[in-house]
């Protein structure tokens, strides 16, 4: 090790000074009103960065220029990131609601109804919740770790002084990306949702693909693929926003990062469920 | 902070003008006081250390220059021109004549060595051929001794070539400042020495002045023309 420079002890011996204890003490006697006020104003506060955000996102994605290899990059690892996941589940579903509705409906002797209602139920919600969810979990926190990183590590700096605009960049291609990948994720677990289907229908080998088919297209109808496919448009938007807001607004310091990614999962896992919540009740008035 | 300006022997000042002027510039972050009434400048050709413990402002203090962060008070004056009233376009062209080392060196990660580089060249030169563009790349990366890392990702590279490939980064849009954020920190002696020496290479190449800001008085040590101490954002010493 070097010797430290004469000159330069002053500054090495700064951090031992002691803290006066009555600082201590006057945030004690008063916690608890503080906790109270600091919660609304952490609220409010971060309730106003995230408009902020979100106006900022929208501004730029309608400005000229367009990161369009960028948008690529991310709708291709949207899809490698999630989609062994999403088949896994998707057959699944359609497995095991079949199993479980079969002997139920049988009592009433009404299977030849269960194609239908299986294709109606996965369409509907389960299909659309389900990937949300997954995609929450994987593309939220990729996304919240990924740009919480970046600007832990100045790397959302250095592009800014590369005459880059990283809202532009960065954060409208993944929201984009997310808006428009999330759907076809969707469509395509709905699809082996009805496979895995028919796969719990078939176990004893007597259900034919094409009649079970026939009789689940045959109960869907545009009134259950349309608020179906608007609500999916409206998850992946939610998770890419949530995402990159997390991620992009991460404070400073290596642990902040996975607080970033942490909360990117939580928040945005709430916002499907919520919106899915408004979507059901405005599908039901119409 | 300390801030000093260092002039080589052999390589005199020719032009007294300063071409990077900070005025009694604050910056407070909530409660914290970081810069307090700091002035420096910068004259063409110069190389400036400012010095200063962990903590003092050093970095605050050069993303001012870059208007990453806007300060409270004061003024900062490049090429003549007042940074925070700089329209957004004027900002730009203002970023494209400085060079900006950062600290934790900043490379993309998930982009190979070659797009770090390309990154910043097809941006702000834009309109080079693909030709034009590999020969830069291919340059820059040369000068800092690291002709074979093309096709790495900075995840495989040691601490002192990340280093390298980020000054590679920067030098290679030929800035006409550059601002050096502890360029030697976190590494050994003697990747430190190399950097230090890349430095006054890049000096005497693309004829940059430069800010280099560091907390280590030996690599202070090294290169000055002249040099400034900064504590708790007040210039408190100057001298050649
Ligand atoms: N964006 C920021 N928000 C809040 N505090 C900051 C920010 N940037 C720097 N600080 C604080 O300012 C002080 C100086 O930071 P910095 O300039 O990074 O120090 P250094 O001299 O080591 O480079 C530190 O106490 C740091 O916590
Ligand atoms: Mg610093």
């Amino acid at each position: 090790m070097r010797k430290i420079n004469p000159a330069y002890k002053k500054y090495v011996k700064l951090p031992n000074v002691k803290l006066p204890n009555v600082k201590q003490k006057a945030i004690k006697l008063s916690d608890k009103t503080i906790e109270k006020k600091e919660l609304a104003t952490i609220f409010f506060s971060e309730l106003g960065e995230f408009f902020l955000f979100l106006f900022n996102t929208f501004k730029e994605t309608f400005s000229r220029e367009f990161e369009f290899k960028e948008f690529l990059r991310q709708c291709f690892q949207i899809g490698n990131r999630t989609l062994p996941l999403i088949s896994v589940t998707g057959v699944v579903i359609g497995l095991v609601l079949t199993i479980q509705s079969r002997p139920v409906l049988a009592e009433f002797g009404a299977v030849s109804m269960l194609p239908g209602m299986v294709a109606v139920s996965i369409i509907r919600e389960m299909g659309p919740v389900v990937t949300a969810l997954i995609c929450a979990g994987r593309i939220g926190s990729g996304m919240g770790a990924e740009l919480g990183s970046m600007k832990v590590t100045e790397q959302i700096d250095a592009m800014e002084v590369s005459s880059t605009n990283p809202m532009r960049f960065l954060v409208v291609t993944r929201v984009l990306a997310a808006t428009l990948m999330i759907p076809i994720l969707v469509l395509y677990a709905d699809a082996l949702g009805i496979l895995g289907s028919w796969a719990g229908a078939n176990i004893k080998g007597d259900v034919p693909f094409v009649l079970f088919i026939s009789q689940a297209f045959a109960a869907i109808g545009f009134d259950d693929l349309l608020p179906a496919v608007a609500k999916t448009i409206f998850f992946g938007a939610a998770i890419g926003l949530v995402g990159c807001y997390k991620g992009y607004t991460a404070g400073r310091g290596t642990e902040s990062v996975g607080k970033a990614a942490t909360s990117a999962v939580v928040l945005s896992s709430l916002f499907v469920i919520l919106i899915d919540l408004i979507a059901v009740q405005i599908t039901d008035m119409l | 902070m300390t801030v000093g300006n260092e002039t080589s022997g052999a390589d005199p000042v020719m032009d007294r003008e300063h071409i990077l002027e900070i005025d009694h510039l604050a910056k407070a972050f909530g409660s914290l006081d970081v810069l307090n009434n700091l002035s420096l400048k910068l004259y063409n050709g110069e190389n400036l250390v400012v010095l200063g413990k962990s903590g003092s402002g050093k970095s605050v203090l050069i993303k001012c220059i870059v208007r990453l962060l806007t300060p409270d008070q004061g003024t900062i004056k490049v090429f003549g021109e007042n940074v925070n009233d700089l329209t957004d376009k004027g900002l730009e062209e203002m970023r494209e004549k400085i060079g900006f080392l950062f600290q934790s060196g900043a490379l993309y990660d998930s982009m190979t060595v070659k797009e770090n580089l390309e990154f910043p060249l097809k941006r702000i030169k834009k309109g080079l051929s693909r030709k034009e563009i590999d020969a830069k790349v291919e340059e820059v990366l040369d000068n800092v001794g690291l002709g074979q890392t093309l096709n790495k990702m900075p995840s495989e590279l040691s601490g002192g070539m990340r280093k390298r490939v980020s000054l590679a980064r920067t030098i290679i849009v030929d800035p006409m400042i550059m601002l050096y954020d502890e360029p030697t920190t976190g590494l050994d002696p003697v990747t430190s020495d190399e950097i230090s020496e890349l430095i006054n290479e890049v000096k005497a190449k693309y004829k940059t002045s430069s800010i280099i800001i560091t907390h280590d008085i030996e690599c202070a040590k090294q290169r000055p023309t002249a040099s400034s101490c900064c504590k708790t954002g007040k210039s408190i010493w100057k001298g050649a």
